[in-house]
């Protein structure tokens, strides 16, 4: 650390390397501003101005009228649902490629130290598997089931069963690998087979961990479900697409709201759920 | 093997099971009060023409007119999520030294407060907020990411700042130093393989959220994604989700690469 003298007339010695460093960032960020047509100045221009205070203006009152706060109600718990349901789904895919994708439960591997080569293949392409479910975003997905089964909210719960497949698989692997496998090795030599060496050595070691994890991601999906409602996949977002698509600023102030709530007690359930769980 | 021996496994807590049943009512409600229609996934009719949709997608467009199209559109989403991640360092952190209590606990609180709003809406839905201020393009995006990534990296940024030990800084300020230069001179130095390891960590997130972004019209690939898919055009939209894919993974390995270096591994 360069501790400042401050007698000294330079107070920083690193200061010539300090500007250098600022000029080349500077020249680098130049395509980057120009390809992302970064122009601060049309924000205040008299027309988005306007436009934007006509909009916002429309916030306060949030809308509140007794038909439209059911709708609200309705669609939020339609958000809930397509998460909880999407991530049902995905425990159900990705614990069995889990179970290929984790070497800690290889057989084959205790005697000579590797695997099998048919092992290495299965287990190899359970994980490529994982890798292709999780890269494809989860809007993408909703956006092509969106043209498979239509609108509404099985789209919804499709993506997010896929990606978060990939996600939970990987992830639940890493962790009962990482975890200590004493058990699970003991277990195994002593000719147990790979499901009772993993309900009874690798679980246990892991459980809280894998428990935290999920709430985790649950409440990430509730996010992602209510992203994908943009793409027609049900739920707020869908309400808030065409609120918005209306500039109806009242209806999406009141929306927002909930939505900030939303997100705040998806926050304190999983929280909750991790003290209780793990 | 002698199970007497062997202690019982642990009975769980009325409260637990209280919980477990929650979430058993959940999860069935979700499944009933949804109207999902599996019947037109799993017919023979849905199949067929599922995986014609799906055929429709090989072979990915290769022109090479189109090909510098979707290089272009790569481009221009790299650079909304730089420097949408830039903009949200810079605030984030100038936010995080009032969110860390150094200008007193109102302005801690009413910061904290601030940074959780931003943090709560995603990007995506910033975006189309920010879609009329801005206009359509790649300009709103890289605000929307800034937007969301501020809140989350000032929250991140105010924890670090919070957590550590306060002695370097009351030492340079016992001695005569301002605020801002013992901040900048004993704090900042500390938290800072912190700082930026969050940064690159929410970076890899927003080239995830850019990629997506333009679906609501704010540029990048995303917006050549929509355009393709709305028009039928599926080798055109295969080829843009290959670049995503792609583009995803280099970031990710970079990303990766240079948080090895940081921690010095």
């Amino acid at each position: 650390m360069s501790a400042a003298q401050p007698t000294s007339k330079y107070p920083d010695p690193a200061w010539h390397g300090r500007v250098m460093l600022a000029v080349v960032a500077l020249l680098l960020l130049w395509p980057m501003l120009q390809a992302s047509e970064f122009q601060p100045w049309i924000l205040f221009d008299k027309q988005s101005l306007s436009s934007t205070w006509q909009f916002l203006s429309g916030f306060v009152p949030p809308a509140h009228s007794p038909e439209f706060l059911a709708m609200l109600l309705e669609a939020t718990w339609q958000t809930v649902a397509i998460a909880t349901s999407g991530l049902v789904l995905a425990l159900l895919a990705a614990i069995p490629l889990t179970l290929l994708a984790t070497a800690s439960l290889s057989v084959s591997r205790l005697e000579s130290g590797r695997m099998r080569n048919i092992a290495v293949l299965v287990r190899q392409s359970a994980r490529w598997l994982l890798v292709v479910l999780r890269s494809v975003p989860e809007l993408v997905w909703a956006l092509l089931f969106v043209r498979i089964v239509g609108l509404g909210p099985t789209a919804g719960v499709l993506a997010i069963a896929l990606t978060y497949s990939g996600m939970l698989g990987k992830v639940y692997a890493e962790i009962l690998e990482s975890s200590d496998t004493h058990a699970t090795e003991a277990l195994l030599r002593n000719g147990s087979g790979r499901l009772a060496a993993l309900f009874y050595g690798a679980l246990p070691e892991a459980s809280a961990e894998l428990v935290s994890y999920t709430t985790y991601r649950w409440e990430c999906a509730i996010r992602g479900s209510v992203i994908m409602g943009f793409v027609g996949a049900g739920g707020i977002g869908q309400r808030m697409d065409e609120s918005m698509k209306m500039l109806a600023g009242a209806e999406v102030s009141s929306m927002l709201i909930i939505f900030v709530l939303l997100v705040a007690a998806a926050d304190q359930v999983s929280t909750f759920m991790r003290k209780r769980l793990a | 093997m002698d199970s007497r021996e062997l202690t019982p496994p642990p009975a769980m807590t009325p409260a637990t099971v209280l919980v477990l049943l929650g979430l058993l009512v959940l999860v069935i409600a979700s499944f009933t009060t949804l109207d999902l229609k599996w019947g037109e996934l799993f017919t023979a009719d849905a199949l067929r023409s599922s995986s014609e949709f799906l055929g429709g997608f090989a072979p990915p467009e290769m022109a090479t007119p189109y090909l510098i199209k979707v290089a272009q559109a790569t481009w221009e989403t790299f650079s909304m999520s730089a420097l949408g991640t830039l903009i949200a360092l810079v605030l984030g952190l100038a936010l995080a030294l009032p969110g860390s209590g150094r200008f007193g606990v109102t302005a801690r609180a009413v910061i904290r407060l601030k940074l959780n709003v931003l943090r709560s809406i995603p990007e995506l839905v910033w975006a189309v907020i920010l879609l009329i201020a801005a206009g359509l393009g790649p300009f709103a995006g890289t605000l929307a990411l800034a937007a969301h990534t501020t809140g989350v990296l000032g929250r991140l940024f105010a924890d670090a700042l919070e957590n550590l030990p306060r002695e370097h800084e009351e030492t340079l300020r016992i001695n005569g130093a301002t605020p801002m230069t013992a901040f900048f001179y004993a704090a900042l130095p500390q938290i800072l393989p912190q700082l930026l390891s969050y940064t690159l960590y929410r970076w890899e997130n927003n080239i995830r959220a850019a990629a997506i972004l333009g679906v609501v019209g704010a540029g990048g690939l995303g917006q050549m994604l929509k355009y393709h898919l709305s028009l039928f055009h599926m080798q055109q939209a295969a080829t843009v989700i290959l670049a995503m894919l792609v583009m995803i993974m280099l970031v990710d390995g970079a990303s990766f690469w240079m948080r090895r270096k940081l921690n010095g591994v």
